[in-house]
């Protein structure tokens, strides 16, 4: 096929976004990997201290996705997984602005050396199921070809909008590449930390008055492991990857023995603006629509192409349970020793008022 | 005999404590749509069902059209100004079939968007009203009720009733040839008269981004006990089934489309008219 390749696992992988949880532990794997030759780290900032025992397989280049053209072509890259994404604003990496710099013009920038890159053979794209948007005409669980009925209101989500439009156009001007795009749901398990694994860790939990949406998580061992498959064999398309199954949002929160508050929707909107206004807290109405319309998504078509099924949203769910137990406010055993009491008591008074009748 | 009951007492009890327990700590299913059978046949369909049994007196018959398994697009006529028929027809279904089938309902956008509306909607069973999610529901073999006239059916004036409305683009007709479903049209009468609606209050309607606003003998002359509906007598009847199978290349054809659609009319309407010779009078036993 291409010259110095196999077919399936590629030789040179750049990977994106080593500085972030996600990257670090990708490139760490492909490193594992005996058919990958080298595994190249790249971030502008220079990964935490947590990651350096991590990441002690993998080459890394501090650098700006900009200049990124020359890397892959004097490197001879063959493939290029793409993970450097903000999810929420941050407040010290510029906010708003800062998030969309680098998950819109970074990808612009990346899928343009890309183009130029001669030996470049497959592309693997970070996604979410966020691209689907949040509506109340959503059918209640999109597949790949779903198109989202309205345009997001949250900044996330309108990113990979044009994130995934730009994958699109480069599909078109490099066919000969093996393009992946994978939409994943909320990352969780015992080691994830994201704004939605934080948000239900507290021990009480915000929600919108009058809803319960449907939540669908994947364990982020299983997002390892699809992104690896995805580097090592040939996966074109898109993807949506998610554990199978559903959890209400109050469901959660009560297998999590967490207590759930219901605000009312519009000033909980009004709330997650003005932290947003006044730059504090990582709540936006990306988490707002998502705790309003919930999202779920077909994944036979994962299943069918990559012989993978994640484990399901329920036991990924019990991953994260496992792992936050400190914020329990009533747990499973209580509840458990509670019903014995009051079932004992009331057997108590009934046989009392029998034997005085 | 008293321990007996003393028995039987204790076992209630204690079933009532740990379902709450199961409620309370998260321990039940739900499926890809948000349906909750715990929930539903806990507390919604026994409150439907004193309304269906006790209330509106309702008779079914020609339960045997409906498949014991396997997939079926139930249609019906709405009436009624609140769509309490589709509730009734769900709980009624359920209870006396023998398979006791769950009817996944589609329901319109509004239903949707109203909070509190859309959860109990979605935990009984509903979904939007869209192709994909009918065509879903259909592909995993469950049996589901649609209401064509939608808004049109249910926001009809008393003077009107027992007239069946347009039946929109004939879209459940579509799903049902795409997935190769029988299509079960189901007649229901006594829905017309539970809140029999004399006029409609269009710019009250549109000031409030409702479909109209009714004006009933007891609403909103009473206030809230307007909302009371008046205890008619119902006779829902489900006629034989139409195949689709042989038509599946056919689901884009507008031609087959319409004409099964109004097939679909046909019948509900004919049989609409026998069911009210058999009851002449809307609030008799």
């Amino acid at each position: 096929m291409t010259p110095g390749g196999t077919p399936g696992a590629p030789g040179v992988v750049v990977v994106t976004g080593v500085g972030r949880y996600l990257g670090a532990h990708v490139a760490a794997r492909l490193a594992a990997d005996p058919r990958i030759e080298r595994v190249i780290g790249v971030d502008p900032a220079a990964p935490g201290p947590e990651f350096t025992d991590l990441l002690g397989r993998v080459e890394r280049i501090r650098l700006d996705l900009d200049s990124l053209g020359g890397l892959l072509a004097d490197l001879d890259v063959d493939a290029v997984v793409h993970l450097a994404l903000a999810t929420a604003p941050d407040p010290q990496q510029g906010g708003r602005s800062g998030m969309k710099e680098q998950n819109v013009i970074g990808t612009m920038q990346l899928l343009a050396a890309c183009q130029r890159a001669p030996r470049l053979r497959k592309l693997v794209v970070r996604s979410s199921t966020a691209a689907y948007g949040a509506s109340f005409r959503d059918p209640a669980v999109f597949t790949e070809e779903t198109e989202p009925r309205e345009v997001p209101r949250g900044g996330f989500g309108r990113d990979i909008l044009d994130i995934e439009g730009y994958v699109r156009g480069f599909r078109r001007r490099r066919p000969d590449v093996t393009a992946t795009v994978l939409r994943f749901a909320p990352f969780i398990g015992s080691t994830a930390d994201t704004t939605l694994t934080r948000y239900l860790s507290q021990p009480v939990v915000p929600t919108v008055f009058g809803r319960d949406p449907r939540l669908q998580f994947v364990h982020f061992d299983d997002a390892l492991e699809v992104l690896h498959r995805s580097i090592a064999e040939d996966h074109p398309g898109t993807y949506n990857v998610a554990g199978p199954g559903v959890l209400s949002l109050s469901q959660a929160i009560r297998r999590a023995g967490r207590v759930a508050v219901p605000v009312w929707e519009p000033g909980l909107s009004g709330a997650a603006a003005l932290a947003r206004n006044l730059g504090f807290g990582r709540y936006g109405l990306d988490q707002v629509d998502l705790i309003v319309h919930g999202r779920v998504v077909d994944t036979s078509r994962l299943t069918r192409e990559y012989g993978f099924t994640p484990r399901s949203t329920a036991v990924a769910f019990d991953d994260f349970i496992r792992a936050h137990h400190g914020g329990v406010v009533v747990s499973r055993d209580q509840l458990a020793a509670a019903e014995q009491l009051v079932l004992e008591s009331i057997r108590q008074v009934r046989a009392a008022v029998r034997e005085r009748t | 005999m008293a321990d007996r009951s003393g028995d039987q007492w204790d076992r209630r009890v204690a079933s009532g404590l740990a379902f709450l327990r199961r409620r309370l700590s998260g321990q039940y299913e739900v499926d890809e749509f948000g349906f909750d059978p715990e929930l539903t046949g806990a507390i919604f369909h026994p409150l439907l069902r004193l309304l269906y049994r006790d209330w509106f007196r309702t008779e079914v018959t020609g339960l045997e059209h409906v498949p014991t398994d396997g997939a079926g697009l139930v249609v019906g006529n709405h009436s009624g100004t609140v769509a309490l028929d589709a509730l009734i027809l769900s709980a009624a279904l359920h209870d006396q079939h023998p398979a006791r089938r769950y009817l996944r309902l589609l329901g319109a956008d509004l239903v949707f968007r109203m909070p509190v509306v859309s959860e109990l909607a979605r935990k009984t069973g509903g979904t939007v009203a869209c192709n994909l999610d009918a065509e879903r529901l259909l592909g995993n073999g469950e049996l589901v009720g649609v209401f064509p006239e939608g808004f049109k059916g249910i926001g009809k004036l008393y003077s009107d009733r027992y007239k069946l409305q347009r039946f929109g683009r004939g879209g459940f007709v579509s799903a049902a040839l795409r997935t190769g479903t029988p299509i079960v049209p189901v007649a229901i009468v006594g829905g017309e008269e539970i809140y029999p609606m004399l006029a409609d209050i269009k710019p009250l309607a549109r000031l409030l981004k409702l479909p109209y606003f009714p004006v009933t003998p007891t609403f909103p002359l009473l206030g809230p006990l307007g909302m009371v509906p008046l205890p008619s007598k119902w006779l829902i009847e489900f006629c034989p089934p139409i195949p689709t199978a042989h038509l599946t290349d056919s689901a884009d054809d507008p031609l087959v489309v319409f004409n099964l659609a109004d097939q679909v009319r046909e019948t509900i309407q004919q049989t609409l008219h026998q069911l009210l010779e058999r009851r002449p009078d809307p609030f008799g036993p």
